[in-house]
């Protein structure tokens, strides 16, 4: 596409001179630019009040390869702060509208929608991009992609993350008017899960205060909503997104607010209880998407140092930034060189499932195993299934093609704080009685 | 409107229907429709204010696609005012959005009884002499202003006005406001109703920390001369008492009242803070003063009287482990006290608009309700006429910020931000337009005449963000100067 080079000036501006205040590596050209818009892929996941912001910043900071992944719907209680949607779009896909939405106005980029689960997508999708940027609500989402970007890095021998294979990853999360932007660099900076901690598991009431001491209004909604419900509605499951079930837990939340003399039950609070809503607004959503562009674009062509490597914006008094320099967990199980195992050649790939479902660090079921690209088992789809099945009953070591020690890719589910959510793991498959005969070190191949 | 509830309910969920009814009122204006003042009107039309009127003489030129998100290809060559005012008005049809097509500089100069009519203007990427003008009109005509711009890899965001004043500050972590060591007579009375020795195991496993601290504060006291556990080996001494009255290692409540018990030694009387508010000079009302300091002349005379040397009792309970009946009549007694200290600010407030000549009921009971169940958050922000920061700078804190490592980047900013103004004020363009020329001065912002997409969206977003808490009366705005950091994001607040 005839493109005047004016439309770039700033940007250039900012690529084409030197500075004292760039990285090291840092050489100012007009080639920089043409990397960021020929070479550079980025895929942003989530097309909500972050993702609409990330992918106006990325497609107004030179990024021409974008993708997006998003399985939601839009609804209208998103248009107070997702710009790229209208009332009429109220249904569609929002990966969808938001691509079609920013190539519209921003000429030159090229948005690829996929509206689905980020699940169902295979390794090799995620492969492809240089950086990932994410604009997610949900702890279990960001958790799944860090495993994904994490499952590319590979250790040299020293143990030492080899700089081609880190995929680094922009995230930002906001809550009100608080907000957080980071940098991970897998194998360099701490993963999500390096840092957990940050993110604490949501406290639920207990039942027996809901069934026997109610004191708030939410114990009310909470004791329609979880005990209520399933003793009235044997076997039918309570949908949050049919306004019916919510106005019947509310009706019963109120008649039990009532028998108690408890105050405060609104069909506000109880949507928020039950869906467990955070609120959002527009402009905490536009300070951190522009933070994690800013990095993205910082991240790519090295005109500048980078955020190290997690900052917090707080606006409800006064106006509080803070940056941190957290730290990598040495033992870190999805950003580290893996766990490891020692396992005898005969072990067959059914066994070796069934020992990392015991294995204390692991305990990881229903796992699907892939080895270098190669799909060793699929769970799912049963096509899938019945293609791999016959793979259960050979050494893994044969289908490892006979290496002494290599890594190997398992995506499972695992329990945490008593959920089951799906996880990513990478494991060091070391084979006993096998000398370094193929001179083949873990980190090699591919 | 049914529609707009659902459309506005997760900021609802933040500044509720006062605060979305007050961004409805307000008519906001913002000269430069550049990224950084598309950015900021942006979020703000998305939160349904009234209305909104760009400023702005220049067209669209191609280079303006490159970094404007409120422009497209069909612009060029427009008004930039009008085209943005465009695709803004696309956001939320419910905003009023006008456009006019003149230079903010030119404005200010010819006619500036046109910013009078707005609640709050916003400037963005004016030149110095402008903004020391366009303060001086703001502040006579009691119009709110902010000031961003986006500079290369750095920003600033300046609030100026001269006083704002908040009541519902919704702080993220304030200390409840239970009197645990100070109980009135009603809680005392309820407090010791309740038998802590109680044999029925719910019972005793169901006693809200309230009545367990006050209870056990008391009995404290009276053994050790009328004090309350002050030093650190007392207060183990106090928890080791509250385990003590355990009767089994799974009791919530006890295990509460032992995280509690500090609460047991919060100092009686006022905050610093509070302090400072109703000794104010403001605090001496007359017919001029507004609700706000005349609520404050009440409270402060509450506090000297019936208060004890108290502020008016907030009147929650947080949640906590306990039976539903204990919890509900505590809640009462809570609610029912802090009503009976609204009704006697009530009544100072309506002898104090007496005397000074206002109608007594010019102020509504719900208000001062609010400001009593605020009474000890409330906040005042005051901000230097942006003249005086200029000409009258202070040279200690100035001193202080550079030899600071935390702050020494940001103060070299400002006085780069400041260096790139008076060199445009007097050549008239700014540096970095032309390359070549004054590089070397200047080498360290880098790219002065940018303005970068994502540092604009970012600027844009503080800028509204302070605009939101300024109309909605609620939370508290930022102090000082913002000066962004873009290269490793150690922004900071300058107070200068
Ligand atoms: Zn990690």
């Amino acid at each position: 596409m005839a493109e005047s080079a004016g439309r770039w000036r700033d940007l250039d501006k900012l690529l084409l001179r030197p500075g004292n205040i760039v990285s090291p590596n840092f050489e100012p050209g007009p080639e920089l630019r043409d990397d960021l818009q020929t070479y550079a892929r980025v895929l942003v996941v989530g097309a909500g009040g972050l993702g609409c912001e990330l992918l106006k910043d990325l497609a107004l900071s030179g990024f021409r390869n974008i993708d997006v992944i998003d399985m939601d719907r839009i609804e209208v209680t998103n248009l107070n702060r997702q710009f790229l949607f209208r009332l009429q779009d109220v249904g569609k896909p929002k990966a969808e509208v938001a691509a079609m939405r920013v190539m519209e106005r921003v000429s030159g980029v090229n948005i690829v929608p996929h509206f689905c689960r980020i699940e169902d997508k295979e390794l090799d999708f995620y492969s492809d991009f240089t950086i990932i940027a994410l604009g997610l609500d949900s702890i279990e989402a960001r958790s799944y992609i860090n495993a994904v970007a994490c499952s590319f890095l590979e250790y040299d021998s020293d143990d030492n993350p080899l700089e081609e294979s880190i995929k680094p990853m922009v995230d930002g999360g906001t809550e009100g008017f608080k907000g957080h932007a980071r940098v991970i660099l897998p194998g360099k900076t701490p993963c999500f899960e390096c840092t957990i901690w940050l993110f604490p598991p949501q406290v639920k009431f207990p039942l027996c205060t809901l069934a026997e001491t109610p004191r708030t209004a939410a114990h009310c909604i909470e004791y329609a909503h979880l005990i209520k419900w399933d003793e009235v509605h044997s076997g039918k499951s309570f949908d949050a997104d049919d306004p019916e079930h919510m106005q019947w837990v509310f009706s019963e939340a109120v008649k039990r607010a009532e028998l108690f003399g408890i105050p405060g039950v609104t069909y506000s609070l109880t949507q928020g209880v039950v869906k467990n809503i955070i609120p959002a607004i527009a402009s905490t959503n536009a300070i951190i998407s522009a933070a994690c562009a800013l990095e993205a674009l910082k991240i790519m062509t090295g005109c500048s140092k980078t955020l190290s490597n997690y900052l917090t914006y707080n606006g409800l008094e006064g106006l509080h930034t803070k940056v941190t320099e957290f730290v990598r967990e040495k033992d870190c199980l999805v950003c580290g060189p893996g766990v490891l195992l020692e396992l005898d050649t005969s072990v067959t790939l059914q066994k070796f499932i069934e020992l990392i479902g015991e294995h204390p660090k692991l305990l990881l079921s229903k796992p699907s195993i892939t080895y270098r690209g190669k799909t060793l088992y699929m769970q799912a789809p049963p096509v899938l299934e019945e293609m791999t099945r016959s793979n259960l009953i050979l050494p893994l070591y044969d289908l490892m093609d006979k290496v002494s020690k290599d890594v190997i890719h398992v995506n499972g589910m695992t329990s945490k704080n008593d959920a089951k959510q799906s996880c990513l793991l990478k494991l060091r498959i070391v084979f006993k009685g096998i000398d370094g005969m193929t001179d083949m070190d873990m980190a090699s191949g591919a | 409107m049914v529609e707009s509830k659902t459309k506005y309910d997760r900021q609802l969920r933040i500044w509720g229907e006062q605060g979305q009814a007050a961004l409805e009122q307000a008519c906001i204006c913002l000269l430069g429709c550049g990224p950084t003042g598309s950015e900021t009107l942006k979020n703000l039309v998305l939160g349904g204010v009234g209305s909104i009127t760009i400023v702005d003489g220049s067209k669209v030129v191609e280079d303006d696609l490159g970094n404007n998100f409120m422009l497209d290809e069909s612009s060029v060559g427009k008004s930039k005012a009008k085209s943005v005012c465009f695709f803004l008005q696309e956001l939320n049809d419910a905003v009023k959005a006008k456009f006019v097509e003149e230079s903010p500089e030119a404005l200010i100069e010819r006619h500036p009884s046109f910013f009078s009519q707005f609640t709050l203007v916003i400037a963005t990427q004016l030149v110095e002499p402008s903004v020391l003008k366009l303060d001086i009109i703001c502040r006579q005509a009691n119009v709110m202003l902010i000031c961003a711009r986006s500079y290369g890899l750095t920003g600033l965001v300046r609030i100026s006005l001269k006083e704002h004043t908040v009541i519902d500050s919704k702080p993220d972590h304030f200390l409840d406001d239970l009197r645990l060591n100070n109980p009135w007579p009603e809680l005392k009375r309820f407090v010791e109703s309740i038998d802590l020795n109680s044999t029925d195991p719910v019972v005793h496993k169901h006693t809200p920390y309230v009545v367990i601290l006050v209870k056990l504060a008391d009995e404290w006291a009276n053994s050790h001369g009328g004090c309350l556990p002050s030093t650190r080996e007392e207060k183990k001494k106090f928890k080791d008492l509250l385990k003590g009255r355990m009767i089994a290692i799974d009791e919530d409540n006890y295990n509460e009242a032992i995280e509690a018990s500090f609460k047991i030694s919060a100092s009686p009387g006022i905050s610093p803070a509070l302090h400072r508010i109703i000794n104010d000079s403001s605090a001496e009302v007359d017919s001029t003063s507004s609700d706000f300091w005349v609520m404050v002349a009440a409270l402060k005379e509450f506090i000297a009287n019936e208060g004890g040397g108290e502020a008016p009792l907030e009147g929650s309970l947080p949640d906590m482990t306990s039976l539903t009946e204990y919890y509900v009549n505590l809640q009462k007694i809570y609610q029912a006290k802090a009503e009976t200290d609204v009704l006697a600010v009530e009544q100072r407030v309506r002898n104090i608009l007496k005397r000074i000549g206002r109608e007594p009921g010019a102020i509504s009971k719900s208000n001062i309700k609010s400001f009593c169940r605020n009474a000890r958050k409330l906040s005042v922000c005051r901000y230097r006429p942006i003249e005086d920061e200029f000409n009258s700078p202070m040279p200690a804190e100035l001193q202080k910020y550079l030899i600071d490592e935390d702050y020494s980047i940001a103060v070299g900013f400002y006085i780069l931000l400041r260096a790139v103004d008076r060199f445009a004020a007097n050549y008239n363009r700014i540096p970095g337009v032309y390359d070549g020329v004054m590089d070397e001065d200047i080498s360290c912002l880098k790219t002065i005449a940018v303005e970068l997409h994502a540092v604009a969206a970012f600027i844009g977003g503080i800028a509204s963000q302070e605009v939101i808490k300024l109309i909605t009366k609620q939370f508290v705005p930022m102090s000082g100067t913002f000066i962004f950091n873009g290269i490793d994001h150690k922004s900071q607040l300058l107070a200068l």
